[in-house]
């Protein structure tokens, strides 16, 4: 975890805007009001910016306009009934949200999954890592001012979101994953289609390539823009894609695997040294590609068998305690879910990705342009469900 | 043609070209809108565009002057209230001011002016004035930045747009509009004058420049900083609802339109045909649809590029505009100016 020359000249430059004195000219800064209700906040993320000109001398994020209070409503709801609410999390992955859950239930209760809902289970997770961020590559073109993309992004989602659908019945909130397993097993025919899709997604990797991340506008607009030293993103929580485009290689499905079955086939976690926008946008690219060469290699070696494990039909969950983590599109997803044996969790506590990746703003938005706060705010790429819950 | 006019009085004569000259804004602004930004685009974006209202949608723009003439007129209460309302006014009218000098036929034109491209260019500035007006009578912080960011980009472009004409006005040794069609009508290519000797050929760097600058001018992507809709949210246009926001919309297509027929005359021939003699009575009707093909074309490199390209910071906008394109603007008219000396 070195620290590039480049690295060190963003964080001098974000300190020396922090405590800019204008000597020449007496002038009035001006605080702008980003959102709640702006087309760039994914919903309703309010950024308030002290502005010195186009130049932003300090940025706050308030969060909470979209608090649902998930982590209280599942203390009064029995543990199936819980991935209803918690699919609407980062509601563009929602599969990826119930697999924590699920398995730190499970890991209370001591059941396993049979193999086969494994890799269904890890399949899933991964498409529906696909049709997140599909939509951020094209979307990050939107912010920078590209219209174009995000409609091809929207064309190639569907192809994944199709094949979600067909397996779960729900495009958005499939809420497929059970306690021990499944709901259902595959239809016929799916793997066939799944492999199209992936195909599919994998030429849309190649028109973005070409037609945002090749672009001198483009690489203008976010190299050496927003730039996270890894040790600055470490100690903010900074997780998933933000980090590792900051160089550090950690990734929970190579790392500390649990309940999925990453390790079973062959992948790569790709970094980048830089840890600007630019690096952000280009590891996400990649993760992207790396994910239909997971659920590729998943396809061919699903094993047969059961889907679902011998469950009671009421669940109740033993007395204990157990936190489970993955690797979801948005970064690492927590579950800490204290049981005291009722039919309901006494405690859920949802460590969410984006919360922590938007708490490094006031640090990173420093010394930046007003356009630049929106590419940096892009290629954090949050979901304004998975900051406020 | 003008043995007709002649044969009109004053008022007639007036009213026919006050009613030509809206028609030639407002048919063109609609015709682009439909081709370009309703159909053109939509098949980029593998989308079918409007279907309903008419064949192939044809009648959307209409459907949509219906929807914003239905919608409230609001002011914001610390809007500055006469400079809030008068702004789009003042754009839609450096439009059509900018429409006097453009020639359509031999015959078929408003002002045939000595000073023509030098009014023309003049009075492109003064959308500036209302863009800026829009900003900052809007009270809001989002319009006043992009006001403020409209201003410093139109006032940088406009010097490599100025200095790209000063390529054509020397080797047409005319600034009126109407003879540079005509020096391009009657030049030749190294003694071969079958299509006359469109500008383009010999400017071609003036031709690239002044597409960049008039990008620019017309705040198109990527040189739309000043509405930015995913930033600022559409930028001094943030406050207008209704009628006042169509006025902008249809200053911005129809000034694009306006721009690209301005091109075409300097670069492209104008309204001449090949062919032709430059004086045929015919030309009058042809010249003006050969204009508005050219437009066409023009207009469809316009938003090509402005549905293809993300857009620049402030800054990088600023360093293009002063670092790359005055200079090259300026070695554009030493070669020129020496090359019309010495050949």
């Amino acid at each position: 975890m070195t620290v590039t020359e480049r690295q060190q000249l963003s964080y001098i430059a974000a300190q020396a805007a922090d405590a800019r004195v204008n000597l020449e000219i007496e002038t009035e800064g001006m605080t702008l009001n980003i959102g709640p209700q702006h087309p760039a906040t994914h919903g309703t993320l309010r950024i308030v910016a002290k502005l010195d000109g186009e130049q932003v001398v300090a940025a706050e994020p308030v969060m909470g306009y979209m608090h649902r209070g998930y982590e209280k409503l599942a203390e009064v709801r029995t543990y199936p009934q819980v991935t209803t609410l918690i699919n609407r999390i980062d509601w563009l992955g929602s599969f990826a949200n119930e697999v924590p859950f699920i398995l730190a239930a499970e890991r209370l209760m001591e059941v396993e999954a049979p193999p086969r809902a494994q890799w269904i289970r890890t399949i899933l997770f991964e498409l529906s890592r696909i049709a997140n961020i599909t939509l951020f590559l094209g979307d990050m073109a939107v912010q920078v001012g590209a219209i174009t993309p995000v409609f091809f992004a929207f064309r190639d989602r569907e192809h994944v979101l199709n094949q979600i659908e067909a397996a779960t019945g729900g495009r958005f909130h499939p809420n497929f994953d059970r306690i021990g397993g499944l709901k259902d097993d595959l239809p016929a025919g799916w793997i066939a289609e799944t492999r199209q899709a992936m195909r599919k997604i994998r030429n849309f990797c190649d028109e973005i390539e070409e037609l945002v991340e090749g672009n001198e506008i483009f690489q203008a607009r976010t190299r050496g823009i927003g730039v996270i030293p890894p040790d600055v993103g470490l100690s903010y929580g900074l997780t998933g894609a933000n980090i590792r485009a900051s160089g550090v290689d950690w990734d929970v499905r190579r790392d500390s695997p649990c309940g999925l079955v990453h390790n079973q086939v062959d992948w790569k976690v790709w970094t980048h040294p830089d840890g600007d926008s630019f690096a952000r946008f280009w590891v996400r690219m990649q993760e992207t590609r790396e994910a239909t060469k997971i659920v590729d290699q998943l396809l061919d070696g699903i094993p047969s068998g059961p889907i679902m494990a011998k469950v009671p039909v009421i669940i109740k969950v033993p007395a204990g305690e157990a936190y489970v983590e993955t690797e979801n599109p948005l970064g690492v997803m927590g579950y800490y879910v204290v049981s005291k044996g009722d039919l309901f969790p006494f405690r859920v506590k949802i460590r969410s990705a984006s919360f922590s990746n938007v708490s490094i703003t006031p640090w990173l938005l420093r010394g930046v342009y007003v356009p630049d706060i929106i590419t940096i705010l892009g290629s954090l790429y949050f979901i304004l469900g998975d900051i406020d819950r | 043609m003008i043995s007709v006019l002649s044969e009109l009085s004053y008022w007639q004569v007036t009213s026919i070209r006050v009613g030509a000259g809206l028609v030639a804004v407002l048919l063109v602004a609609g015709t682009l809108v439909y081709a370009h930004l309703f159909k053109m685009v939509s098949f980029m974006q593998s989308r079918l565009g409007p279907m309903e209202a008419g064949p192939y949608g044809s009648l959307q723009l209409l459907a949509e002057i219906g929807k914003f003439l239905q919608k409230e007129d609001i002011v914001p209460r610390r809007a500055d209230r006469f400079v809030f309302k008068a702004a789009p006014f003042v754009v839609l009218t450096s439009t059509f001011l900018l429409l006097v000098v453009l020639p359509g036929g031999p015959d078929a034109w408003f002002i045939s002016n000595d000073l023509g491209i030098y009014l023309a260019m003049a009075v492109s500035s003064v959308s500036v004035i209302g863009i800026l007006m829009a900003g900052w009578g809007s009270a809001s912080k989002y319009s006043l930045l992009g006001g403020l960011r409209a201003t410093g980009q139109l006032i940088a472009y406009e010097l490599p747009l100025l200095l790209a004409v000063v390529g054509v006005v020397i080797q047409a040794e005319t600034m009126n509009l109407q003879e540079i069609v005509l020096a391009q009508a009657n030049g030749e290519i190294f003694g071969w004058g079958a299509i006359g000797n469109p500008f383009i050929i010999t400017q071609f760097a003036g031709f690239i420049i002044f597409m960049i600058a008039m990008q620019a001018e017309l705040t198109q992507t990527p040189f739309d900083m000043p509405v930015a809709e995913s930033e600022l949210v559409t930028g001094y246009m943030t406050e207008y609802s209704g009628l006042r926001f169509l006025l902008f919309f249809i200053g911005e297509f129809a000034t694009a339109g306006v721009f690209s027929a301005i091109a075409a005359v300097l670069f492209l021939g104008g309204w001449y045909v090949p062919g032709l003699d430059p004086a045929d009575n015919l030309l009058n009707l042809l010249g003006p649809l050969v204009l508005f093909g050219k437009v066409v074309l023009l207009t469809f490199l316009v938003f090509w590029v402005r549905f293809t390209f993300p857009r620049f910071r402030e800054d990088q906008l600023q360093r293009l505009a002063w670092k790359f394109l005055v200079p090259l603007a300026l070695a554009n008219i030493v070669v020129t100016g020496v090359l019309k000396v010495v050949v």
